[in-house]
């Protein structure tokens, strides 16, 4: 661990949610007790043993933790630089890191007497890993998700279904993932008595940003300790991708501190930044406002009104970012950059040619970022990518996109 | 300085009413058609008026009053523009109170500051920010409240008396009690526990006390009425509204659409208490 102290990076959030200027509790007055409810039963949760026990046996038993880190030799060998590592978030149960938060909130949910769940979903994983997590647990689910992502990510609709989960499409909108989390909200302000909301990634209300980055960073923790056992240092650089930026805080927290250790985060670059509303790059391509109960960059007009993004990742095409990330973008800790559409897919590609593994989308936009890293550092450094879900579920769209490319 | 608000209420209490206070989104269904609207409510027994400003993630709010919104930002409708209306509808009216409602990235992206400069200067007597609970007072509440401008705060069911006074400290102009949890333009369910959640709100502040949230008819306002001090109506003048258009666009029966729908509802607010 990095030496905690007035200097850290990982200190945040204080006591009102904030990271610098970011985070807060930007919410309607139905729904603020209940946030602080949260807010108290989380605390007393992270200090309960019986607790901690449960979630680290579910996480072993139950989600196969901990994820492999592997060592890409192909595409290392192919990009001639720096030795190229995964962290498998994929291998876990439901295919993707979402199970790491889900595990730990519907523990939180059942602590708290909840007797329903809801949440929203952009690509679908979030969807799965909660519907997962309420099946097992016995509790009833409700997922909203946009209808244009319903279409694009049929299989993950079915895996909800199957597992009992009710999937709401959501019409409003471009239905995409703002959408989505828009009719989370207001299903939860309708039904807040009984009702728990899972939310997915590091954004919203606080303490959702810090919940969601504590039950994540199990990945960094795991991946920095692999990583000294297997070349007795740190990595030179770990990347991931950034939508709202929940697989990244987790691979990224445990390096805050770290300061030879480059930090990367891979936006949305869509069909290229300069293009307006043709990307979701809101670090790289927005200013800072407030939605969805946080202050953080979000991609919007000069109104002050929300753009919908675009990103050929389900995952990726939110047009807002977690408030940590803000500060670390802010802080230049952490050094985000946009990747294209075109440049995911290419990844996507060469990851499945040389590794034989099938990467999602979303995990694609980190590992084009990787393939411009890798060859200009030296072959005695080390890079590492949170793989943070498998692809399966993008292989008709891929398909369909790749086509449609060659015929373009 | 007092704003046009506590006088309003003052007198609606002498005649020993609730105020009528009506919701319209601002530039629904497109400036001009909303313009006049505005300034037909006073005459059709709007007591207050609330102002919706447009936001493309309005959270709170049920269909009826996203589409309004919609409506509005597919017209161009801006902040800006918002603050042009209440200008203009000071020309002809100087004591009806206007109250902007809306979320707060629009006005924080507009410049808390120089919002609420241009909001005194157009004649805004209030604002009811959505997402800015007592939590948040430091970004927008306090600077309103220095301003001169009241700062009108949303409680509801699920703010409990330990939490109340917090949530009424800063509050001024009037408190809108929200009559249920959920969004806007749902159905109350329990008229008698809007009731009594008034008379408990009323145990702990001087303000009057308006109902808003699933009163749809002058009936409605009638039996919230008798409890309350105002009665607050969105969605279904957002809705008159819509059904009065043809493809989007505004007709002949528009404006009357909601004023014959006001006129009725102010009959509801004065047999209230009758």
């Amino acid at each position: 661990m990095g030496i905690e102290g007035a200097n850290s990076l990982r200190n945040g959030p204080d006591d009102n949610g904030r990271f610098g200027l970011y985070g807060g509790r930007f919410v309607a007055e139905t729904l603020m007790p209940l946030i602080l409810d949260l807010e108290e039963a989380y605390r007393a949760a992270r200090q309960d043993p019986e607790f901690i026990a449960q979630l680290g046996s579910l996480r072993t038993h139950y989600a196969g933790r901990p994820s492999p880190l592997y060592l890409a030799e192909r595409l290392t060998e192919d990009l001639g630089g720096a030795k190229v590592y995964f962290k498998r978030e994929d291998l876990n149960h439901t295919g993707s890191h979402k199970i790491n938060n889900t595990l730990g909130q519907i523990l939180l949910a059942r602590r708290m007497g909840k007797g329903r769940i809801i949440a929203e979903t952009g690509a679908g994983q979030h969807g799965v890993a909660t519907a997962t997590v309420c099946a097992k647990f016995n509790l009833p689910c409700t997922v909203f998700m946009g209808a244009t992502d319903v279409a694009r990510q049929a299989p993950n609709v079915l895996r909800m279904r199957m597992l009992g989960a009710e999937v709401r499409a959501v019409t409003s909108g471009a239905g995409t993932l703002k959408d989505a989390m828009n009719e989370a909200l207001r299903d939860w302000v309708t039904n807040v008595e009984n009702t728990y909301y899972l939310i997915g990634t590091a954004a919203g209300p606080h303490p959702y940003p810090e919940i969601v980055r504590d039950f994540q960073s199990v990945i960094g923790e795991e991946l920095r300790a692999q990583h000294l056992e297997r070349e007795g240092k740190l990595p030179d650089a770990v990347v991931a991708c950034v939508g709202g930026g929940s697989n990244a805080i987790g691979t990224f927290h445990a390096f805050l501190d770290d300061s030879d250790v480059a930090i990367y985060g891979a936006e949305a670059g869509g069909h290229g930044i300069d293009i307006e509303n043709g990307h979701a790059a809101s670090m790289t391509g927005g200013r800072p406002g407030v939605l969805h109960g946080n202050r953080t960059y979000l991609l919007q007009d000069d109104d002050g009104q929300i753009l919908e993004g675009h990103s050929i990742s389900a995952g990726l095409d939110y047009p807002g970012v977690g408030p940590e990330h803000s500060f670390l973008h802010d802080t230049k800790r952490v050094i985000y950059v946009p990747v294209t559409d075109d440049e995911a897919l290419d990844a996507f590609q060469l990851c499945t040619r040389l590794e034989g593994i099938i990467p999602a989308l979303e995990s694609a936009h980190g590992l084009a970022h990787v393939l411009k890293l890798a060859p200009k550092m030296r072959k005695d450094q080390s890079i590492v990518l949170c793989m943070s879900g498998r692809g399966d579920k993008d292989v008709e769209s891929v398909g369909k996109y790749l086509a449609s490319r060659q015929n373009g | 300085m007092t704003t046009r608000i506590p006088a309003r209420f003052a007198a609606c209490a002498a005649e020993n009413r609730p105020a009528l206070v009506t919701f319209i989104m601002a530039g629904d269904p497109d400036l001009d058609t909303a313009q006049a609207i505005l300034e037909a409510l006073p005459a059709a027994g709007a007591d207050v008026i609330e102002l919706g400003m447009p936001f493309s993630d309005p959270m709170a709010d049920g269909p009826g009053v996203q589409a309004a919104g919609q409506r509005a930002l597919k017209s161009g409708q801006t902040l800006k523009k918002t603050l042009g209306m209440v200008e203009a509808f000071r020309k002809t009216d100087n004591a009806t109170p206007i109250v902007l409602m809306g979320y707060y990235n629009p006005i924080y992206i507009f410049g808390v500051e120089r919002f609420l400069e241009a909001a005194k200067t157009a004649g805004v007597d209030g604002l009811i920010v959505v997402d800015l609970p007592p939590e948040e007072d430091d970004e927008l509440c306090i600077p309103t409240l220095e301003a001169g401008l009241n700062f009108v705060r949303l409680t509801t069911p699920t703010t409990d008396d330990k939490r109340l006074p917090a949530v009424l400290a800063n509050t001024s102009g009037f408190v809108y009690y929200v009559s249920m949890t959920g969004i806007t333009g749902a159905t109350i369910k329990n008229h008698a526990a809007v009731g009594t959640a008034v008379k408990r709100i009323k145990g702990h502040t001087d303000l009057p006390v308006a109902v808003g949230f699933g009163i749809k008819t002058a009936d409605d306002a009638a039996r919230i009425g008798a409890d309350s001090d105002g009665v607050v109506v969105g969605t279904a003048i957002c809705n008159a509204l819509a059904d009065s258009l043809v493809d989007g666009k505004p007709t002949a029966h528009s404006v009357a659409a909601v004023t014959d729908l006001v006129a009725d509802l102010a009959s509801g607010c004065r047999r209230a208490r009758a």
